[in-house]
């Protein structure tokens, strides 16, 4: 399924966090969202998985306004992993990632088996299941972090809309979950500080300043010393990767 | 589709057939409860007359003249009474489950959000002033019900916001108006014309069921049932608003809704509550976190048991409030503190709950 921001704006407490954004992610695509801090990535992912409403333009998914679809139906193609965010509650791993299944039955019946092994397969391809009766607040924040990400794909969904979420991996799970996202046939919709790894992870990258899309295109195109410099105000020396040929960075302090 | 089934038979499939384990014995104990709590008493009654004289009650049966002044005790007033303890105390631990996912903060209890003070106001002014003397006995209930409801609603129009009803500012809205709830009763309180009313209020204040009679009973009742039933049909839904509201988001809920909901469906039940025993502290607080610790946080155990724990202590509460003393009657907050202060700061120390859920 493919996203599209059409001429998305979002007004929060006076402040324009995006402004007259557009951008389209195609079905199966890997879009990253690089910028530096406060120039709306998150604002923008928000109103993908619809924490937030924008207040001029439109999320489009499959061509269709997002507004217009129950949240609970939209929830079942379009799963997020955002931020941490706090539990004071000491869930189960396996409660946690059960709960992703939420958005496709509706009230309280029990789980069925199939979607008790949707449950399991999630866990294990986050590489959770070993933990599935640990008490979530036990966990290290990497953990915790794979824990959402099980949940995500417990939901099954074709979209999947990350928020940082390399933030608290050791680079073996970083690595594990970037190469799982490009494996999947998932449009994913990704916010990153490491450009490296968006370079890459990503099919092409989306460069947002002030709210704004600055730059739009595959990570060879777009991260240049020029670009890198109007964006973040730092100027990397660029070089390719011996093996790949995929663009990297480096800075001198 | 088998090994499926028994790879993930042990976690969830286990702690189900535990559940059922769990809820039998409860059941029990709470029957056996009641039944002791309704014998015992200033003046015992020995339990084989304790079990005639409920057995003749309900099945339209006689008792000798000589007993008849026992069988009023039993009948006419421990039963409704102990009744009352049971449903009050099923009711405050429901609402606290609720109320602690409502606003993320496994410190809050039904009281947080001014609930309490916003009746004391109602009920002190009756006390004092004679307010809705036209309603006769039930004037007090009424007052209390009215003062609760107001209070919500106010607690809810200030901490109503642009971005919604955020869980932290609920929180300290109800905090701050309860001192202001309570700062207005103790000027009711003061300017009272009847010198006797500091001490009513006081004690109607810490909780009591000496009021509790048949009439008082099935309203209370139903409403508990009737939380318990609803707040169960929708227990997934408050695991989701558990992990926070962004995660909500996407898993399709809309938080802000379902917390307003919760908060109108809380103010109610608690307000009902109230006007039946005061305002009895602690329960709502301490029973959700000893389920918690025996089954773990989804809400689906949580609410199949806590209001079968709350109801057994509340019940042995009682006695112990009208036992411990007698003839003279212990407020029930003063033994639920003593019970629940510990708890709350035990509670307060371990990591993992930290203020705000955050």
């Amino acid at each position: 399924m493919s996203i599209a921001f059409d001429a998305v704006s979002v007004r929060l407490a006076g402040a324009e966090l995006v402004h007259d954004l557009n951008v389209k992610a195609e079905e199966g695509e890997v879009l990253g969202f690089v910028g530096p801090n406060g120039s709306g990535k998150s604002t923008a992912l928000r109103c993908v998985y619809r924490a937030l409403r924008p207040s001029g333009g439109a999320v489009l998914l499959d061509g269709t306004d997002l507004a217009v679809l129950d949240p609970r139906t939209s929830a079942r193609s379009i799963a997020a992993v955002p931020q941490e965010s706090g539990n004071d509650l000491d869930f189960t791993v396996a409660e946690v990632v059960e709960l992703g299944r939420f958005p496709h039955h509706r009230g309280n019946r029990p789980m069925t088996a199939e979607e008790r092994a949707v449950r399991d397969e999630a866990m294990l391809r986050a590489d959770v299941a070993h933990l599935a009766d640990r008490g979530v607040l036990s966990l290290s924040g990497g953990e915790r972090q794979r824990v959402v990400l099980a949940r995500a794909f417990a939901q099954r969904p074709r979209v999947l809309v990350l928020d940082e979420p390399t933030n608290h991996l050791d680079i073996h799970h970083q690595l594990q979950l970037l190469r799982q996202l490009r494996a999947e046939s998932l449009t994913v919709l990704i916010a990153m500080h490491d450009l490296n790894l968006a370079a890459a992870t990503c099919d092409r990258l989306a460069v947002l300043a002030r709210g704004t899309v600055l730059h739009l295109g595959p990570p060879a195109e777009v991260l240049t010393p020029e670009v890198i410099n109007e964006a973040f105000g730092v100027t990397p020396s660029v070089v390719h990767h011996p093996r790949t040929g995929v663009p990297q960075l480096h800075y001198d302090i | 589709m088998t090994t499926s089934e028994t790879q993930s038979a042990l976690p969830v499939s286990g702690r189900e057939r535990g559940l059922i384990t769990a809820v039998l014995p409860l059941v029990v104990v709470l029957a056996g409860s009641i039944l002791i709590g309704i014998a015992l008493g200033p003046t015992p009654v020995p339990l084989p007359e304790t079990v005639r004289y409920l057995v003749a009650a309900i099945t339209g049966g006689s008792v000798d003249a000589g007993e008849a002044s026992g069988y009023a005790i039993i009948w006419q007033v421990r039963t409704p009474r102990v009744l009352l303890a049971a449903v009050v105390g099923a009711g405050l631990s429901v609402v606290g489950v609720a109320i602690q996912a409502t606003v993320r903060n496994a410190l809050a209890d039904p009281f947080i959000l001014g609930v309490s003070s916003g009746a004391s106001v109602g009920a002190s002014a009756v006390v004092s002033f004679g307010l809705f003397a036209g309603l006769g006995v039930y004037a007090l209930s009424t007052a209390a019900l009215l003062g609760a409801l107001g209070a919500s609603a106010l607690v809810y129009l200030a901490a109503r916001g642009k971005s919604g009803l955020t869980p932290l500012r609920l929180v300290l809205t109800g905090v701050a108006l309860a001192y202001g709830f309570q700062a207005l009763m103790s000027a009711i309180v003061f300017f009272a014309p009847f010198s006797d009313s500091a001490r009513t209020v006081l004690f109607w204040l810490m909780g009591s069921l000496g009021s509790a009679t048949w009439s008082s009973l099935p309203l209370a009742a139903a409403t508990v049932a009737l939380a318990t039933v609803l707040l169960l049909r929708n227990c997934r839904a408050l695991d989701v608003l558990a992990l926070g509201d962004e995660t909500a988001a996407g898993l399709g809920m809309d938080a802000t809704a379902v917390r307003k909901r919760l908060f109108l469906f809380t103010a109610i039940v608690t307000g009902c509550l109230v006007a039946v025993s005061g305002a009895v502290g602690f329960v709502g607080l301490v029973i959700p976190h000893l389920v918690r610790l025996l089954v773990g946080a989804n809400h689906r155990r949580v609410l199949t048991l806590a209001p079968l724990i709350g109801a057994i202590f509340l019940v042995w509460v009682d006695l112990a409030s009208r036992t411990l003393f007698a003839p003279r009657e212990l407020p029930l907050g003063v033994i639920t503190a003593l019970i629940g202060v510990p708890v709350f700061i035990t509670l307060l120390r371990r990591r993992g709950y930290l203020f705000g859920g955050r």
